[in-house]
């Protein structure tokens, strides 16, 4: 089971809700991932226009917990004012806090990360940073309160994987306790089952599903291989060697000596 | 009186929150609200008062990643 602050989930399958086709294979690939948590964002509407006011209805109707995020916000003071009002309108202290520092690679101001997640942190937020792997971020997050971090595989929407292996597996090693979180970047399934296999705890997927020539059957397919990838480190998997080890016993072969 | 609405002059009769997001056809639109980049709880709109000039966020639920 995966804790995330107070929750309890059988789904290491977060889903974002953005770039479906439209709102019916969005249903589709909600239960077809059997995701527990689904990300959602604000946005400006204007009068009389009901395009979220329908949206919010057919996510409260997914039954499922909604994580809002701080997508878009490039400063320490616009993303605290967004997490107020996700709070509000979503009625969940979860917020998942986005600064970003970077338009071409999205990646986000650890230092305005930082600084954010300790404003939120003590107004009783629960906060998911989406960070990189490095490490010193990673401790004065958990310093500022997080006990969730949400490391990037790759640069959001790239669906490159996971670029940097060593540091996201240093990550994994000096933080054995803290629930992480790939966040971005993942590209197929494979991906998800490499971040479950190296002992990250969940993944979150939007556009590798939603951009998807079949979202549906591609909700399903990473499923698998969360699943899979979960069972896998449960499992232990062998060390990587140099040398082959002939896996049929040796003893009484035949024609030798 | 002329505010800013979602980054758009608009002109309104009233002068506090509530009336304001009805006069706009907001009605009762789930809605969450910032005036000049402050939060304003829903709770609190009905005795905020705007000025002219005012830059006033109003936000709905949307998709996101």
């Amino acid at each position: 089971m995966l804790r995330l602050y107070e929750a309890t989930l059988a789904s290491r399958l977060l889903l974002g809700t953005a770039r479906y086709p439209s709102p019916a294979v969005l249903t589709a690939a909600v239960r077809a991932a059997r995701a527990e948590v689904v990300t959602v964002s604000l946005r400006r509407e204007s009068g009389g226009e009901r395009a979220g006011q329908g949206f919010w209805s057919l996510i409260r109707a997914l039954g499922v917990r909604v994580l809002p995020n701080t997508a878009g916000c490039h400063s320490v003071k616009e993303a605290v004012t967004t997490a107020h009002m996700a709070r509000e309108v979503f009625a969940t202290p979860w917020i998942k806090l986005e600064v970003i520092g970077e338009e071409d690679t999205l990646q986000p101001d650890l230092f305005g990360l930082v600084e954010a997640a300790g404003i939120l942190c003590a107004e009783g937020f629960e906060v998911f940073p989406y960070t990189t792997e490095d490490l010193v971020a990673a401790e004065r997050l958990l310093a500022a309160g997080c006990r969730v971090l949400m490391p990037w595989g790759a640069p959001i929407g790239s669906g490159r994987g996971l670029n940097n292996l060593f540091g996201l597996s240093a990550l994994r090693a000096h933080f054995p306790e803290v629930p992480l979180i790939i966040d971005a970047g993942l590209g197929v399934p494979s991906h998800a089952a490499r971040a479950l296999e190296l002992g990250f705890d969940a993944v979150l997927i939007n556009t590798a599903i939603a951009q998807a020539r079949d979202p549906v059957q591609m909700a399903a397919a990473f499923a698998q291989a969360v699943a899979a990838g979960a069972a896998a480190r449960a499992a232990g998997p062998i060390e990587p060697r140099d040398l082959a080890v002939p896996s049929t016993p040796v003893i009484g072969t035949a024609f030798r000596g | 009186m002329r505010i800013v609405v979602n980054g758009d002059w608009r002109e309104t009769a009233s002068a506090e929150l509530c009336a304001v997001l009805e006069e706009l056809g907001y009605g009762a639109s789930i809605v969450t609200t910032a005036v000049n980049g402050e939060f304003v709880a829903a709770g609190a709109r009905p005795v905020t008062r705007l000025a002219e000039g005012d830059r006033l966020e109003v936000l709905a639920p949307m998709q996101g990643g």
